[in-house]
């Protein structure tokens, strides 16, 4: 299962620990099923009026900011984090 | 004469024909003689010319405006206030690019609400026949203001009892990492200045520093800078019968400047055009809009097209400078020199609304590093300053300052090398970084042992002069991008991107273009398409358009490519998998009599098939980070506190430097804005937080006479994400400089300086305290 890191303010707010192993093929299915782990995560990685990752957040897939975000396909040893969006000058 | 080579390139295995060839600029012979057309040249019939009317307060309650006067003033055609531009919801939306805005603030910022919140926050707007009317109008307008205490420093902001700016401002922290918004109507939570607090935690820190033999303690302030472009910001408006909108202006994004003019003015975007105009400098202030919203206001009430232009007052009171920071840090490590734990905490200025690039700074400060334990927070502050805006590398050269110096002082406790203490603890391909990922194939190591055995790191030192080194990181960036390619008849090809040019990048990407078509790149005709002509791409920004755009004008090129080799096999009257497409000529596999250039085949589109257009709309992933490291001689006089630069080298990865040139450009560029921000810049203001040096006299910037020829070396480790291996040199180059030149200062005078601008005033008072003055 994809192993998907939590930013420490998200671990204080839902209790969830700072790595957890999530079932599902696309950051969409990750987001859903931790949700029914830890209840409020979704709240904070998802905008459902934009459906899409929340403004100001970057999904990392295997070290890769995601281009695809929500569609973006995780393998069973992906490592996924929730980093700040970094623009740019 | 030097004995070394001033600008080497540390070539990789790979070899092209175009990629890695020094060709002249397609747009240079434009603008050196004067051609080229810039934001404020462009003049239309019946243009009317717009005037802002600036708050006289860093912070002040409105409480009416009466613009009676003005709009009777013969010739003015048009007043705008807040009342008449689009206010969203406090809701946070993206920028294409990926850092966050929000439109309440972005519509407030570019027209004040109900209160100023800063020095030249816009207040109104006038259009008339001539600019001397518009001024005359201005001077008409009546607002009554409720002067308000400034809060000027991050320090006061976070004070318990500080004076709020926004009422009504949400603190993030919640959401971890992005900054601030507004407070639901039903949330009855205080206000606060703390837009954001956010923290990465890695390993055990008290481990970490029970292990460690030394352990160095540093805290430093920088001053905000301005990113100092010549260029003031302009933009023109007209609209149509149909009520769709025109927009010329520069801007280091077009589709921004279009998706955020229509937002504001409360149109689709699908009813705006934008038309990008030559840019004269940006580094990142250019990413957001100003004036476009505007002068579009202006210009709907008027029924005549409009343009407003700052001038360099305005730009500095009014536009993003960058942060000013407070930040500390604590390092430990073992007595054989391996770094065990380290800890950063970065406040930062966001100036009158969130969003300063603090995020950026906490990402990128360790990230080269190998380290176990980390930990690093950061704080954005709203203050009564103009808004913060991106600049070169945001949040990343204060960053380095703090972290650099410690680095230097703790290879200096340790009697080790500087450079060696960061090759020993460099991050490497697999090393998890403090952020959590894992870091991909870079040439950190490359790059300090290219700076190792360059000739300047051990070259003997004059009389009375320091040496210092530093490093920095920058992540690079991407995202979407476009790129159409015309086979003209003549063989030519007329290259179409998204991507405005600011750094010499029409070459970059059609350098691309023509390696892949084989080619010269002289036959490439490139131009930017405004928002109707070409598909969206994110802005010129994060040093992503020779990596984005390349890779656009690449998958174009194969496109071309793809379509000559069916047409070749039409008139051979052959499969297509028999042809080959070699150096610009089509052959046979089996039949050498069969060949065809690609300017012959060129000639013959049309009647076998119709034009040849090559398509390219990319969002490549995998934008390689890369580091910088910095090597200055400085001579300080004693008596006035003076720092001069005597001898200054830069050596940078750039995955493939598609045009050496011009990544020799950036990174002498970069550094000498970091260079400027290291000894004479900041926005200096009096007790009422009005800046008092708001002009190029004042606000002293580097000329060329100030400084050495800055040196280069690049060092090419390849990006595998990229068909010609290219990583963004744009942004790096300005981190070093600060704790290079710091570390130099101290290495001539035995002095930390701690505060920026290291000027002679401040350089003064550190050698007196030290002398016991």
């Amino acid at each position: 299962m994809p192993d998907v890191w939590i930013p420490a303010q998200m671990q204080r707010i839902t209790g969830a620990p700072d790595r957890v192993q999530v079932e599902g093929a696309t950051v969409r299915q990750v987001i859903n099923n931790l949700e029914r782990m830890h209840p409020g995560m979704k709240e904070l990685l998802y905008d459902e009026e934009l459906d899409d990752i929340t403004p100001g957040l970057a999904v990392i897939v295997d070290g890769d900011v995601s281009q695809l975000g929500l569609m973006e396909r995780v393998s069973e040893d992906s490592e996924m984090h929730f980093l700040p969006a970094i623009g740019g000058g | 004469m030097p004995d070394y080579t001033p600008n080497m390139v540390l070539t990789s295995d790979k070899e092209y024909k175009v990629v890695g060839t020094r060709p002249i600029r397609h747009d240079g012979a434009d603008k050196v003689t004067g051609l080229a057309r810039y934001s404020a040249d462009l003049n239309l019939p019946g243009m009317l010319y717009g005037k802002v009317l600036r708050s006289p307060h860093a912070h002040a309650r409105i409480r009416s405006i009466d613009t009676s006067k003005a709009e009777a003033v013969p010739g003015v055609r048009a007043v705008v206030t807040g009342s008449d531009i689009v206010e969203p919801t406090g809701r946070a939306s993206d920028l294409a690019e990926g850092a966050m805005i929000n439109f309440k603030f972005l519509s407030n910022n570019i027209m004040a609400q109900d209160k100023a919140l800063y020095k030249g926050h816009a207040i109104a707007a006038v259009a008339a026949v001539n600019a001397h009317l518009a001024e005359e109008a201005l001077s008409r307008i009546e607002v009554e203001y409720e002067v308000l205490p400034p809060v000027m420093h991050a320090r006061e902001a976070m004070a318990d009892e500080a004076t709020l700016i926004h009422e009504r401002l949400a603190a993030f922290h919640t959401a971890g990492t992005r900054a601030g918004g507004v407070l639901d109507d039903d949330d009855d939570s205080a206000g606060t200045n703390v837009a954001n607090h956010f923290e990465f935690r890695m390993g055990d820190m008290d481990a970490g520093f029970a292990e460690a033999d030394v352990i160095v303690e540093r805290s430093v302030s920088t001053s905000a800078v301005h990113q100092g472009y010549i260029e003031p910001h302009a933009g023109t408006a007209m609209w149509h019968d149909d009520g769709s909108l025109t927009i010329w202006s520069s801007s280091q994004g077009h589709f921004t400047v279009r998706d955020h003019t229509a937002r504001l003015v409360g149109i689709p975007v699908s009813k705006v055009k934008a038309i990008p105009m030559e840019i004269g400098g940006g580094f990142g202030a250019k990413l957001a809009v100003y004036m476009e919203p505007v002068a579009a206001l202006l210009a709907r009430k008027a029924h005549a097209p409009v343009k407003l232009a700052m001038n360099r007052t305005e730009v500095f009171e009014a536009t993003g400078p960058t942060s000013g920071t407070e930040i500390s840090c604590k390092i430990g490590a073992t007595n054989d020199g391996k770094i065990t734990a380290a800890e950063v905490h970065l406040i930062f200025e966001a100036g009158a609304f969130p969003g300063s690039p603090v995020a950026g700074g906490a990402n990128c400060v360790l990230a080269a590093y190998d380290i176990a334990n980390t930990w690093i927070e950061g704080y954005d502050i709203v203050v009564n300053r103009p808004k913060t805006a991106a600049y070169r590398a945001p949040g990343s050269p204060a960053a380095a300052y703090c972290v650099e110096v410690a680095l230097d002082e703790l290879a200096e406790k340790l009697g080790i090398d500087a450079i060696d203490l960061r090759l020993m603890n460099s991050a490497r391909e697999g090393t998890r970084r403090p952020t959590g990922p894992l870091t991909p194939k870079v040439g950190y190591v490359e790059t300090l042992e290219a700076t190792k055995s360059h000739p300047h790191y051990g070259a003997p030192k004059g009389k009375r002069h320091g040496r210092g080194v530093a490093s920095g990181f920058w992540g690079n960036n991407t995202g979407p991008s476009a790129a159409v390619a015309l086979v003209n008849p003549d063989g030519t090809v007329t290259l179409t991107e998204g991507s405005p040019d600011i750094g010499g990048t029409r070459a970059s990407v059609s350098q691309q273009l023509a390696e892949v078509l084989g080619i010269p790149v002289e036959d490439v005709n490139p131009q930017i398409g405004d928002t109707d002509s070409i598909g969206f791409t994110s802005n010129t920004g994060g040093s992503s358009v020779t990596f984005k755009t390349g890779y656009a004008a690449y998958t174009a090129a194969q496109d071309v490519k793809q379509q000559m080799i069916a047409r070749a096999a039409r008139i051979w009257e052959v499969e297509a998998e028999d042809v080959l497409y070699e150096d610009g000529v089509l052959k046979h596999r089996a039949d050498d009599q069969l060949q065809m250039t690609f300017q012959q085949l060129a000639a013959r589109q049309v009647p076998t098939g119709g034009p040849i257009v090559g398509r390219g709309g990319v969002n490549p992933g995998g934008a390689g980070p890369c580091i910088g490291v910095h090597i200055v001689d400085v001579e300080v006089d004693e008596d006035t506190g003076k720092v001069e630069i005597v001898r200054y080298t830069a050596i940078q990865d750039a995955g493939k430097a598609i045009h050496p040139s011009y990544v020799e450009g950036q990174i002498q560029g970069g550094a000498v804005q970091g260079i400027g921000w290291a000894l004479n810049e900041e926005y200096y203001t009096n007790d009422q937080g009005h800046m008092v040096n708001s002009s190029f006299l004042d606000y002293r910037m580097p000329t060329s006479l100030d400084l050495p020829m800055i040196d280069t070396c690049i060092v090419e480790v390849d990006n595998p994400n990229h068909p010609f291996g290219v990583r963004g040199v744009g942004e790096v180059p300005i981190v070093p400089p600060m704790a290079a030149i710091a570390n130099a200062i101290y290495d001539a005078i035995g002095v930390r300086l701690t505060v920026l601008p290291m000027n002679p005033g401040n350089v003064l008072e550190a050698l007196w305290e030290k002398n016991g003055k």
